[in-house]
């Protein structure tokens, strides 16, 4: 359980930065191994990537996805927090942009696809 | 409101009669509310919760519930206070796990169940009970650099400021600190980091590194740029959001983290 003191958005976001890191820093030597067989076992990836169409590695995917989102962008929040002295308000403009941003180009993605 | 409990206390005083636990406590069972208070008791070698029935008043402060305790249930309790108002920053305590200014956090506020624990403030040690070890604070002050450098003698005339240049608006957003180390018990940085400055000593820097008549900003900027100084900072917000004085004490390391990579950029230290 989250400790009285510490339950507000901010540490959340600092706990869901932090355990997306480790999440991806696990990730990536796997990542390489494999991309690794390319080179040297191409039968080895190939039977890997037909593993790989297993749907439950596809919804392993989609987690792999939402790590590296909310890594990046917990890493832009805190480069913003940190980089630019922007007063409270403005901060709150700029999410609400950037949110409406993702909303319209989401949209938009939707659409195309 | 007088309640039936303070008209007995003062019966009894006006009597001149030393007022008796047992008979006040008779009275405050059959007439008043009271709540559970689980209290830490013990030292630096450890301690555990201790158990009070403590009856419920208005507009009671923790203050009051400590106090009351103190008074009429266990004259061995320690804590710490002084003006009661929230001027001096002298009696935060750990309420409920988060850290609180006690003499005006309302019980009605924090009440859970009828019941609060109250203990000592957290990432200091503890003298006894209820009263923490302010030592490490405000060793930390002095060490992140947060006195004045003067660029004059007593004997020039007082430097005339702007109170309007934005380095002055800045600073005066950090300033009311009271030093009641609300802001350090509530860093997790501080628990894991015992070099880490914590926020009100790096706040004071920020205010200090801002003003014009500073004579060596650059010391500050040596002082907070070391092994526990702000890069420590992992922006975590506690900080700001347990600040009894609605103080931004992590606004405040942003500014000095942007004001240090500033410097080595621009080919300082």
């Amino acid at each position: 359980m989250i400790r009285p003191h510490r339950s507000h958005p901010l540490w959340i976001a600092y706990l869901l930065h932090r355990l997306s890191g480790l999440g991806l820093a696990l990730f990536l030597p796997v990542h390489f191994y494999v991309l690794a067989f390319a080179l040297n076992e191409p039968e080895r990836l190939d039977g890997f990537l037909r593993f790989a169409d297993n749907p439950l590695v596809k919804i392993a995917e989609f987690g792999l996805v939402f790590l590296l989102a909310v890594h990046v962008f917990g890493g832009l929040r805190l480069l913003a927090l940190e980089f630019l002295p922007w007063s409270p308000r403005q901060k709150t403009l700029a999410a609400s942009a950037v949110a409406a941003a993702f909303l319209v180009a989401g949209t938009f993605f939707l659409q195309a696809v | 409101m007088i309640s039936i409990y303070s008209f007995l206390l003062e019966t009894l005083t006006a009597i001149n009669a030393a007022p008796s636990f047992t008979v006040i406590e008779a009275v405050l069972s059959a007439s008043m509310q009271e709540m559970d208070v689980s209290v830490w008791r013990g030292d630096a070698s450890g301690g555990g919760l201790e158990h009070f029935r403590v009856p419920a008043e208005e507009s009671q402060t923790i203050l009051d519930v400590v106090a009351w305790i103190q008074q009429y249930a266990d004259p061995t309790l320690s804590y710490r206070y002084a003006c009661r108002v929230g001027m001096c920053g002298s009696c935060a305590m750990m309420v409920n796990g988060v850290p609180r200014w006690t003499c005006r956090t309302h019980v009605k506020k924090v009440l859970k169940d009828n019941a609060i624990t109250i203990e000592p403030l957290r990432n200091l040690p503890v003298i006894k009970d209820l009263a923490a070890d302010m030592d490490p604070f405000f060793d930390k002050w002095v060490a992140a650099g947060g006195v004045h450098h003067p660029t004059k003698t007593r004997n020039e005339p007082i430097e005339i400021l702007d109170p309007k240049t934005p380095e002055r608006v800045e600073t005066d957003t950090g300033i009311e600190c009271i030093n009641c180390s609300v802001c350090y018990a509530a860093c997790d940085t501080v628990s894991s980091n015992v070099d880490f400055l914590g926020p009100a000593a790096l706040q004071r820097a920020w205010t200090i590194y801002l003003d014009p008549k500073d004579a060596d900003p650059n010391v500050i900027l040596d002082a907070v740029s070391g092994k526990g100084g702000c890069h420590n900072c992992h922006s975590q917000g506690s900080c700001t959001l347990h600040c009894p004085n609605g103080l931004n004490p992590m606004k405040a390391i942003a500014g000095l983290k942007r004001a240090t990579v500033a410097s080595f950029f621009k080919g300082g230290r």
